[in-house]
């Protein structure tokens, strides 16, 4: 925690202190996943800046990568769109510096693989996401076995680095994936690629019990979570719901820039609106 | 500088090249595999039971052959051929199949996935997997489909799945993004056989060690014949393990002099090509960092070259750092020429080679001219060409 007081000059970070206010609420936090420059530039900047008041609590940015191996095809076409609406990572930084210009609470948090930050430069990369107001990366491929190259240096810089711990990641492991996490541990609740399947209540219950008693971290829940019903019932056991496919899939389906502003904004609504009743339902 | 056979370190590095960049649903897998790797390496059942194989159903070894009417052709340096394309299935793929589907079913894993570009690897995947009794899926891209069809209805007739994948350019590297969620999704039974020195660690120090046969080989075969080491050795480059694999059993010998040929596809200055060395920068891909062909945002660009087995962007990390310490040389050879020289070998040698092949042969028409003839130069012949029948009439505007 010194290295983010030192960096931003607040004692905990947004995205801790966003968990500890809706701890306090006593419900569960939705976290909403779109792509950056999805399905061009000027539309993904307004379906971002709507987010938050259409119930939002933390929002995850996608990175677009030509070779997103770990997504589903929902994702992959969203990433496709937004290259080649002339999608890059100077862009994004971009977008995030706007929206800080009217929101300082809501935690954002860049999503993506390795190779367009490595690219760019770590140290280039890093000051400039710190600057621009972002609040934690989540990079598929750099496992904790590769904490130096990204990992270590995002901490200095005061930025939380978000580790997914999955199905096969065993109790063995556990602790290896936890090491240098920092903000939140995301659960992907199957084995497979994002949009596919889904887990039975019982199953992720489950597996949040186990990931509490190896972390005080607040659990996110993702991976298939498509329709309110099943936020909600997710976000009985889990601190915070992932819903990504199923908004990316609503820009897809979308007529006009417009409808897909709207889209986004009114499936979160609902999101939000399952998140926010679960436990009171429960 | 580090043994070169201490190499890679246990996180899988050659200098700066390689790693295990992985999601953490593949990490615990990866892991799994670099440990029973290990043990097998140096269980003398496992090793016997890969030299069983390799002799009897690979048909090892090899000949090396002296190309003789090339030879004269040139004037210059003496030529041998190794002919990995009479091994079984046609190229050197098999070498690295065998291996892998032996520690496959020592890891009681009885599904089998590939990614495959010519479809030599694919190829040799379902034969192994049809004499093994497993299940077998082969990823390929549609445009490698299109070119390729001999090749995919062999698969088929082997009892794999060919699976078309139509994201990107379909070739190669969309083939193996393919694998690698196919791997994701079913992490319990499943064993992805990886066709070349890439992926994450342990594939490229693993296939690189299975496909260490053609360069262990080649030296016995050498000090027989010519009772010394060769001069030269001349490899084309996809992925890198025909390469890899003549190469490796040489390294430490420094009067023996290696170049690994890239595909030039239109020429470099053009962008299109497949020359990551020549043409592309390090970054991270497919579980490993190595030389990319991407743009200035880190976005992968696509590959091309007539040859659908060296259409990647990529190239194996052992290569990158090789060419980083300048250990090999690395070069490219343009479509046209390498046309040019399968032309000259069918018609000189009596052999067909594989497009891929004729770029090495390409470069040593380059060099061969040029070199005393007490030069000894050995080129990997790494397969037979009878699937690029249709790709080489379309590109010379012929039919049959
Ligand atoms: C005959 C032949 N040679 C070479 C290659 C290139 O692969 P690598 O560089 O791994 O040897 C291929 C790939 O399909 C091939 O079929």
């Amino acid at each position: 925690m010194t290295a983010q007081a030192n960096a931003t000059d607040v004692s905990i970070s947004r995205i801790t202190q966003r968990f500890e206010d809706l701890k306090a609420e006593g419900r569960s936090a939705l976290v909403t996943f779109v792509t950056a420059g999805d399905p061009d530039p000027e539309t993904s900047q307004a379906i971002l800046d709507g987010l938050p008041a259409a119930g939002a609590d933390i929002i995850e940015l996608g990175m677009p990568f030509t070779d997103p191996m770990a997504d589903g095809p929902a994702i992959q076409k969203g990433a496709q769109r937004a290259l080649k609406a002339g999608q890059n990572q100077r862009k994004t930084l971009e977008m995030v510096r706007r929206f800080r210009a009217h929101d300082q609470d809501t935690p954002i948090v860049l999503m993506g693989y390795y190779n367009p930050i490595y690219r760019y430069g770590v140290e280039a990369f890093l000051n400039d996401a710190a600057e621009a107001g972002i609040d934690g990366l989540i990079v598929v491929d750099l496992p904790p076995e590769h904490d130096g190259e990204l990992c270590l240096p995002a901490a200095e810089k005061g930025l939380n680095f978000i580790r997914l711990a999955t199905p096969t990641t065993d109790d063995a492991r556990l602790p290896k994936v936890l090491e240098n996490t920092s903000g939140f541990l995301y659960y992907v609740s199957v084995a497979g690629v994002t949009g596919a399947g889904s887990a039975s209540s019982e199953a992720v219950e489950k597996a949040v019990e186990r990931l509490k008693l190896h972390s005080t971290l607040p659990v996110a829940v993702g991976f298939g979570i498509k329709t309110p019903e099943h936020a909600a019932m997710v976000a009985r056991s889990a601190d915070a719901v992932v819903v990504g496919s199923a908004l990316v899939n609503t820009i897809e389906q979308a007529e006009s820039p417009q409808a897909a502003i709207e889209g986004v904004h009114s499936l979160t609504h609902a999101l939000a609106q399952g998140v926010r009743t679960a436990r009171q339902a429960g | 500088m580090t043994a070169l056979s201490a190499l890679p370190d246990p996180q899988g590095f050659f200098g700066d090249f390689g790693g295990q960049f992985v999601a953490e649903t593949l990490m615990p897998l990866i892991l799994e595999l670099q440990g029973c790797y290990e043990a097998a390496k140096d269980d003398p059942a496992f090793r016997e039971e890969l030299a069983y194989f390799q002799r009897d159903y690979v048909g090892r070894p090899s000949p090396l052959y002296f190309a003789e009417r090339l030879t004269e052709h040139f004037g210059g340096a003496k030529i041998y051929f190794k002919r990995e394309e009479l091994n079984h299935t046609g190229a050197h793929k098999i070498n690295n199949c065998i291996g892998q589907i032996l520690l496959a079913k020592r890891m009681g894993k009885n599904r089998i996935i590939a990614e495959t570009g010519a479809g030599m690897h694919g190829v040799a995947t379902a034969t192994v997997a049809a004499r093994f009794g497993m299940k077998c899926v082969v990823y390929m891209g549609a445009t490698d489909i299109d070119r390729q069809q001999a090749n995919v209805f062999r698969m088929r007739l082997l009892g794999a799945e060919v699976i078309p994948v139509e994201s990107g350019m379909g070739t190669l590297k969309d083939a193996m993004n393919e694998a690698l969620r196919d791997w994701v999704t079913n992490v319990d039974d499943t064993f992805y056989i990886i066709g070349t020195v890439a992926g994450p660690h342990p594939y490229p120090a693993m296939v690189r060690d299975f496909q260490a046969v053609i360069g262990h080989e080649t030296r016995d075969q050498m000090l027989e014949k010519e009772q010394r080491l060769p001069d030269s050795l001349v490899a084309c480059i996809g992925g890198g393990s025909n390469a890899m694999g003549l190469f490796h059993p040489f390294l430490k010998d420094e009067s023996v002099h290696m170049i690994g040929v890239e595909a030039g596809g239109h020429g470099i200055s053009t962008g299109e090509h497949a020359a990551s060395l020549n043409g592309g920068e390090p970054g991270v891909l497919h579980g490993n960092r190595t030389y990319l062909l991407q743009n200035v945002d880190g976005q992968i660009q696509d590959a091309h070259s007539i040859s659908a087995g060296l259409d990647y962007p990529g190239i194996g990390p052992e290569h990158a750092y090789l060419h980083s310490t300048k250990r090999v040389e690395y070069v490219s050879i343009t479509d046209q020429e390498a046309i040019d020289a399968f032309q000259l070998c069918c018609r000189k040698e009596g052999i067909i080679p594989a497009l891929e092949t004729a770029h090495a042969l390409a470069e040593i028409a380059k060099r061969a001219p040029e070199l005393p003839k007490d030069h000894l130069m050995v080129v990997n012949l790494s397969g037979r060409g009878d699937k690029d029948m249709t790709s080489v009439a379309e590109y010379l505007g012929d039919s049959f």
